[in-house]
């Protein structure tokens, strides 16, 4: 539509790849997750083959998950630090919510909302992970007492309600500030983008060139 | 229909709908009874169980005691646990056959997440049906009394039936038919309980004044019940819980967080579709286009690497 400033590369082909393979396992895992947290949804199951073979899938899954939320974790953390734009941010929460960020200081890749799903997304990561090989009846059934595999059937399926959360939260947000999807499909924003959401990433990558 | 032709299900695993009935009436309340203090530890019913289910224990290794298994497994449904207590002078063996309680509230079927993985009869007793088992272990964390076990061969779970197909027939468990010293009593669980009172008066004016049924509250009774000398310490018996119940955490994972957690995420979905519809999307403009081409240059200055 606008044509009078030129795209803005924002990730590179490996980062997303490295974030669909994320992207597709999470939405895999809360299927067949859900199809054994609660019987009305158990018919999510033959999605994935039948209750047998969603129980054998998940854990699977779960790896790629893992190893691939890995790569991503080691991409961004550095840009994820929290800093005081971040709290003036927060505390402005209501105004970002009614399309209105006038005002707010310029940003750096990421806004605080964003940082809050990645460091979100860290922590039940990796809680899942450790719950789940306990749960991971399999392989590890023998190295756990029943008593700790009933704390992790908690903390595996509450960890994971949280994560399916801040994934709705993270979707909405993509949809709801139009130009953000081509980052992750194409790799870059338009300069309008850039400006108006991550001024300050945007003059350094201005600056680079 | 049931899982039995001649029973219908009282309980039915990860259904949100009551069991189908068939309109017959509730199953009697059924119940094995076990008297310890009558058993001496043949293990007749262990080989009895091993027959009439069609069970092949392979051999494993011995720990130098009786206890043979030293546990229950997927083909080993009873087991015989042997504890030397001593009081004062003297030394008891204390010989407790451990199996599924057949808990009336059973944890097993309340953890289960596959639909009539597992059942509860109207007669009271705790079935597995293997066909809809997917051998999650679920039920492993729901019992109180850490009985069933999964097979790694199968990837099912298993313990005993109270020999449900036996009983269907009008016949008592192969374990109480082959019970030499009628240790292992069937029957209705009312006449269970006045029999076990018999045998606890008697016991009593042996000197046993701790004599007592075994049948615990925190599960709503059991439909294996036993009667033990020193029913004030149950767990003398290798570890018979004192007060078995279904683990709060079990409570809570099957109970409140299922409805709130779907609630939550109905929600999430509903507040992002509302903001969509009142608030409306966030777009980038014109202006924001300008000062952009002002700063990257209109043709693009941008940088090619993120």
């Amino acid at each position: 539509m606008i044509e009078h400033s030129k795209p803005v590369s924002r990730y590179t082909a490996a980062a997303r790849i490295n974030h669909w393979i994320t992207a597709v396992s999470l939405i895999l895992l809360a299927l067949s997750g859900l199809a054994l947290f609660h019987p009305s949804l158990y018919f999510l199951t033959y999605l994935f083959g039948g209750g047998q073979m969603t129980r054998i899938i998940h854990p699977w899954i779960g790896v790629v998950l893992a190893v691939s939320f890995l790569g991503l974790f080691l991409r961004f953390f550095t840009l994820n630090f929290w800093n005081r734009d971040d709290t003036v941010w927060m505390k402005n929460l209501g105004s970002v919510i009614n399309n209105k960020e006038e005002g707010l200081p310029e940003l750096g890749k990421y806004n605080a909302g964003q940082k809050l799903v990645f460091w979100g997304q860290s922590v039940l990561i990796l809680l899942l992970l450790g719950s789940g090989v306990v749960l991971w009846d399999t392989y590890f059934a023998s190295y756990t007492t029943i008593d700790q595999k009933r704390w992790s059937a908690v903390v595996h399926a509450l960890c994971a309600i949280g994560a399916i959360l801040i994934w709705i939260v993270h979707v909405y947000a993509a949809i709801w500030v139009k130009g953000t999807m081509s980052a992750m499909t194409r790799g870059s924003v338009s300069g309008g983008w850039a400006w108006k959401h991550h001024r300050k990433w945007f003059r350094q990558e201005v600056g680079k060139s | 229909m049931s899982a039995l032709q001649a029973l219908d299900l009282r309980r039915r695993s990860a259904s949100s709908v009551p069991p189908p009935a068939s309109g017959k009436a509730a199953a009697v309340p059924v119940a094995k009874l076990i008297d310890v203090s009558k058993c001496i530890g043949c293990k007749a019913c262990q080989t009895a169980c091993l027959e009439w289910n069609q069970l092949d224990q392979s051999i494993g290794y011995t720990d130098g005691t009786y206890n043979n298994p030293t546990d229950l497994t997927p083909a080993s449904w009873t087991v015989m646990r042997y504890t030397e207590h001593e009081r004062g002078d003297d030394l008891e063996w204390l010989i407790r056959k451990d199996g599924c309680m057949h808990c009336d509230d059973p944890g097993c079927l309340k953890a289960c997440p596959a639909p009539g993985a597992i059942v509860q009869y109207t007669n009271g007793i705790v079935d597995f049906i293997s066909d809809n088992c997917i051998g999650c272990g679920y039920c492993v964390k729901g019992c109180p009394f850490n009985i069933p076990r999964i097979s790694q061969a199968t990837s099912k779970a298993y313990k005993c039936t109270l020999c449900s197909d036996r009983v269907v027939v009008g016949q008592a468990p192969a374990c109480a038919k082959a019970c030499p010293t009628q240790a292992i009593y069937f029957g209705t669980k009312e006449d269970m309980i006045a029999h076990a009172g018999k045998r606890i008066t008697d016991l009593k004016s042996r000197g046993y004044q701790n004599a007592g049924l075994y049948n615990p509250p925190g599960v709503n009774g059991t439909h294996v019940m036993y009667v033990l000398q020193h029913a004030d310490k149950p767990s003398l018996y290798s570890g018979l819980p004192d007060d078995p119940r279904i683990s709060p955490l079990v409570g809570i994972w099957k109970g409140v967080m299922k409805p709130l957690s779907l609630a939550a995420i109905a929600f999430a979905g509903a507040f992002g579709l509302m903001h969509y519809v009142t608030k409306g999307p966030n777009r980038v403009t014109e202006h924001d286009e300008e000062k952009a081409a002002e700063l990257a240059g209109s043709d693009g200055a941008g940088s090619k690497k993120a």
